[in-house]
């Protein structure tokens, strides 16, 4: 797990897969708070549930940053206290926009026309443009320097399957990081996933650790 | 004037839903909805999260942290039901592939702009999740409110003051006090709770309404 994260540098864009506690890669967060990166901008749907995964990365006080939809929650304490103190930057995107931006970037496209949140404070100083009679606002590509996902099983070529709803951004995020690291329950031999529900194949995938004592 | 519970509401909006109808449920009062439909028909919930035909929660003992909704509760799968990433999960919104959505709010204006994610407080944190996405790409937007704000209030207004979710989504609203549709001539009035006239819901709320 330490060397899967060893090169993440200080300033480094990062992408953590999840939705609340479903999908987040705790072991590879856990060793990204012991490897010390710092001045990080992170990339999440939420900011951190209770104390552990990502709130303790914030608590850790590595966190420039934060881009994501939906930061205040009943356990949001860790962020919600760095906020109030202005120790944190947020940036709040509606979500479908925060997916959409984050697989743009995997696909390679520059920027696209989104219709949800226009005329709301969201799309304030956002270039609009009016398409077959309905308003659009112009939303960028998420880029990232890394990725940490979590999925269920891998193979040596790094081809992903998820569990459940815990898919949720692995597959985009793993598309828009220049590194993608994943963290699964179960590494099996090539063959073993049936090719037709691999969901995420594996050029898209740079590293895979399994995670101690998970494999169920 | 006996006012609408919210088991009443929830039943109102549940019997509206056709058979075979895509929906999102919202956060809070619109999560009750699900508790009233009528398990015979074939109705598809939807969880921004990544989850087509959704299920009850399940029983004690039985939650999986993987299973949850948009609210991160515990829930189930139906059979037939599946998972799909973010991407896929709000082009379903966004692609006008929902039916309808039924959210709550802070304020509705007679236009049908929905106020339903900030305050706009300032030592408010502000968090919006889903709600826009889910305002401008559902076929139909439901509202399930209070008709008044505890300080007494009407949430349906000429204007909203609250920061915008959306602007002219609102198709239908759903209070303690009555069922409106928005419509291009103003709000038309379908239900209204027993013991109370049209007259008097006009001053409650602080807008022309039209009889049903």
């Amino acid at each position: 797990m330490a060397s899967a994260v060893a090169d993440i540098h200080d300033g480094a864009t990062i992408m953590i897969g999840g939705f609340g506690n479903a999908g987040m890669p705790r072991a590879l967060i856990d060793a990204l708070i012991e490897q010390g990166a710092r001045d990080l901008t992170i990339v999440n749907n939420n900011a951190g549930n209770g104390d552990k995964g990502l709130a303790a990365l914030l608590a850790a006080g590595r966190v420039r940053k934060i881009i994501c939809s939906f930061p205040r929650q009943t356990d949001s304490h860790v962020f919600d206290g760095l906020y109030r103190s202005g120790k944190i930057e947020l940036e709040l995107t509606p979500q479908g926009n925060l997916a959409e931006r984050i697989r743009a970037a995997g696909a390679g496209i520059g920027g696209f026309f989104s219709p949800t949140g226009y005329g709301t404070l969201l799309a304030e100083g956002k270039e609009t443009r009016l398409i077959n009679g309905r308003h659009y606002v112009l939303e960028s590509p998420i880029h990232a320097d890394y990725a940490l996902i979590k999925a269920l099983k891998a193979d040596r070529w790094g081809n992903l399957v998820y569990r459940k709803a815990a898919r949720n951004f692995g597959p985009i995020m793993a598309m828009a990081a220049k590194c993608t690291i994943a963290q699964v329950d179960e590494v099996v031999a090539l063959g073993e996933l049936d090719p037709e529900v691999i969901i995420t194949p594996g050029i898209f995938v740079k590293r895979v650790v399994q995670s101690e004592g998970e494999k169920k | 004037m006996k006012r609408f519970s919210r088991d009443d509401m929830a039943r109102r909006v549940a019997q509206d839903i056709p058979e075979g109808a895509y929906v999102n449920l919202g956060i809070g009062l619109p999560t009750m909805v699900a508790n009233h439909l009528d398990k015979s028909r074939d109705i598809f919930l939807h969880s921004e999260n990544g989850i087509l035909g959704m299920g009850p929660a399940p029983a004690a003992g039985e939650e999986d942290e993987d299973v949850i909704n948009a609210g991160k509760q515990p829930v189930t799968l139906l059979t037939g039901g599946s998972y799909f990433h973010h991407g896929d999960s709000f082009a379903m919104m966004r692609g006008g592939h929902l039916d309808i959505c039924v959210l709550g709010a802070f304020q509705v204006s007679v236009q049908g702009d929905l106020a339903n994610w900030h305050t706009g407080a300032p030592d408010a944190i502000p968090a919006v999740g889903g709600a826009m996405d889910l305002a401008i790409g559902a076929k139909s937007v439901y509202v399930m409110m209070d008709h008044q704000t505890k300080a007494g209030e009407s949430k349906i207004v000429q204007a909203c003051t609250y920061p915008l979710t959306g602007i002219g989504c609102v198709n239908r609203i759903y209070t303690d006090l009555a069922v409106m549709d928005v419509t291009p001539n103003g709000l038309i009035v379908r239900d209204i709770a027993e013991g109370l006239s049209l007259q008097e819901l006009e001053k409650l709320t602080g807008v022309a309404l039209i009889a049903g």
